[in-house]
């Protein structure tokens, strides 16, 4: 029940968070380290006036855009239906508490049960 | 004209400040603006509390005089915003309610942890809110065409009274207002620059860059990296690399940035909001590169150092030339418009600021450390206003003070700050079970020391010439202030604070690097080492708050 869907929550949310994290700050890192350490390759023009270290930089700017639009779409479809759950049923147990405790808490679980293959 | 459009903007923004005081009745609408903010508002807003005078002058100016480097800058600004979206945004949101502190609080001891995180609120804002307070008076007396020490002293008391008016009397909700009307007019101006600029190039990127690398008679060596940045030896590359570390870092870290979080309903919008932000601040910093650029080209290096030799008046020349030049009426107009924005720019950051800071202080400070919670909200508020007078004129004072301190410093240090004490304990506190109070207190006490110690050791305090930092030439007023004759070969920074001939002990500039480590190292080692044993009621405490902030059951 809602003990497993909050397992499930910050499986997933760790999942995506923490391996992104890792990577933008390695490829940020490695831009830095490049600007620091490898010049000659950094000025190599590519087309017209536009070098490696300008086409970097603006791909760090799309890199930025694109994770972010990634997150958003990924939190709407595994996060939020499973935060959302998660919130109505504390909200039953807190509302419900004295008269239809066990009762509210199984129908409940039963609900999220099918909305979790709804979102599969 | 500049004096006219300038006190059309702060005849505008007192407006909007009244009438959002008479919207701000509880504690929730003074520190959270009533948590009723939408995601764009929101979004808008936080962009209006970050692109500050030293992202709008401060890097088109870089860029300008340093070509590439300064986009180095633009960047780490931008990608720090993925930490705060995917690590802070949402779940801070959720787990508290109107500080950073009140995360700590919601599963550490509340009395230190609210002490040690109240005091590098301030230490950090008060930084933050010298260096625009700084910036505001070199930029506004050149703008204003007006000199000296006075003048300077006079523009930052004005500055500091009015983000003290905003703060005091329109709370979280006027002071957001204000910075989205900044927002807009920011963006509106730099949109049109960017245009104008791009149009005298037939919006040929390549042909810009071109005129741009030949006119700075650098050559192509100003599209690339290392004019400014890792130019000497060894040491000043790793320099580079601990300001890329700070920028990137600090940001999530970031009091005045932190409780924008709050001002919206959900963790939802909270998300939605920092995208927002990504999206503008990204635009912006892109427009940014082109004015730069633009500047080098249009007005060229030799013509922005005269004016300014940092230069921060690269923006503001570079409108003047857009509108038709020195002296023709689009030019003045042009020159007056960008002017009045950059005001704008700077009062809504430190009314940003000033809010963050006195907040931690009723909030964290007198209501639940010196008063262990008895106090009311009323008595809170109360102190908050009476706390944003006190940082305001403290920062006024100081301002006064450190007028000729070098106003890029103590950004970076600001942000080098926030990412050693703030950030590690952050996220230790949200998602390591085993994180302890203690570990919380020596993380953010030994991030500060650490981060602060390193600058009192390296070339901004002692300004002897080494490899790192070589020998300058002397102005006849820098001679004179360092003691030296003006043909001297031992200075390598005239502007250091204690001594311009003492060779520095570190040679870094910039402290993340050391400090950054320090304190997440700190703060691990202190929560592992602590002697008092973790009990069950302390899991259930990192239970609840995890539940709390992934699920928003329970948030404020």
């Amino acid at each position: 029940m809602s003990d497993s869907d909050i397992e499930v929550l910050r499986r997933r949310f760790r999942r995506f968070a923490f391996p992104m994290t890792a990577a933008f700050l390695a490829w940020y890192l490695l831009y830095v380290l490049l600007s620091a350490y490898a010049r000659d390759l950094m000025g190599v023009r590519v087309f017209g006036n536009v070098n490696v270290a300008l086409l970097l930089g603006i791909g760090q700017f799309a890199s930025t855009f694109g994770i972010a639009a990634w997150y958003a779409a990924y939190a709407r479809r595994r996060l939020d239906p499973l935060a959302d759950r998660l919130r109505t049923a504390a909200d039953h147990r807190t509302a419900g508490a004295a008269d239809t405790g066990p009762a509210g808490a199984t129908s409940g679980a039963g609900a999220s049960d099918s909305a979790g293959e709804a979102t599969r | 004209m500049t004096i006219a459009l300038f006190l059309a903007f702060v005849a505008l923004t007192l407006g909007i400040t009244v009438w959002a005081s008479r919207q701000t009745r509880s504690a929730a609408d003074f520190y959270a603006g009533g948590r009723s903010f939408s995601p764009l508002q929101n979004g808008v807003a936080i962009g209006g509390d970050y692109m500050s005078a030293a992202s709008f002058l401060g890097i088109a100016g870089l860029i300008a005089l340093n070509g590439y480097d300064g986009f180095l800058y633009s960047i780490g600004f931008l990608v720090a915003w993925l930490v705060a979206l995917l690590l802070v945004a949402e779940l801070m949101r959720n787990s508290g309610r109107y500080t950073m502190a009140d995360v700590l609080a919601a599963r550490l001891r509340e009395r230190p942890v609210r002490t040690a995180a109240g005091v590098s609120t301030v230490v950090v804002s008060t930084f933050y809110l010298v260096a625009q307070m700084v910036g505001a008076a070199s930029v506004v007396s050149l703008l204003l065409g007006v000199t000296g020490d006075a003048a300077k002293v006079w523009v930052i008391a004005g500055v500091g009274a009015l983000m003290i008016f905003y703060v005091t009397v329109g709370g979280m909700k006027g002071t957001t207002w204000v910075q989205i009307v900044k927002a807009v007019l920011l963006m509106a101006g730099a949109a049109l620059m960017t245009v104008l600029v791009l149009a005298r190039y037939h919006f040929n990127v390549s042909e810009l860059l071109g005129v741009a690398a030949a006119q700075s008679g650098k050559g192509l060596a100003f599209l690339e990296p290392g004019l400014k940045y890792g130019a000497t030896d060894a040491w000043s590359k790793l320099d580079l690399i601990s300001l890329g570390l700070a920028l990137v870092l600090g940001t999530a870290g970031l009091p005045h940035i932190l409780i924008r979080f709050y001002t919206v309903p959900s963790a939802r919008a909270a998300r939605r909001s920092v995208i927002w932000a990504i999206g503008i601040i990204g635009a912006f910093y892109l427009m940014t590169l082109v004015l730069g650029f633009g500047a080098a080209a249009l007005v060229g290096g030799a013509a922005i150092k005269k004016s300014d030799p940092s230069g921060n008046t690269a923006a503001t020349l570079l409108a003047e030339t857009l509108g038709g030049g020195a002296g023709s009426t689009g030019g003045s107009l042009m020159l007056a418009f960008i002017a009045a924005v950059a005001f704008a720019t700077i009062l809504a950051v430190v009314a940003g600021l000033t809010l963050a800071a006195s907040s931690s202080v009723a909030h964290d400070l007198y209501a639940n450390v010196v008063r262990r919670g008895r106090s009311d909200e009323r008595q809170e508020m109360r102190v908050a206003r009476l706390a944003a007078v006190a940082i305001g004129g403290l920062s006024i004072g100081l301002s006064a003070f450190a007028r000729d301190l070098n106003v890029a410093f103590l950004v970076a240090l600001a942000f080098a700050i926030a990412a050693s004490a703030n950030l590690p304990v952050i996220l230790f506190t949200l998602f390591w079970r085993r994180f302890t109070t203690r570990g919380a207190v020596w993380g953010i006490v030994g991030g500060l020391v650490a981060a602060i110690g390193v600058v009192l050791l390296s070339p901004i305090c002692w300004g002897g010439a080494s490899a790192t930092k070589p020998a300058v030439t002397l102005t006849a007023k820098q001679a004179a202030t360092c003691g030296v004759d003006a043909a001297a070969k031992s200075v390598g920074n005239p502007t250091a604070l204690f001594s311009c001939t003492t060779v520095a002990p570190v040679p870094l500039e910039n402290p993340g690097l050391v400090s950054i480590p320090a304190g997440f190292a700190l703060a691990a080692v202190g929560a592992l080492t602590g002697r008092r044993r973790r009990d069950a009621d302390d899991d259930a405490a990192f239970t609840a708050l995890e539940h709390r902030a992934l699920t928003g059951v329970g948030a404020h």
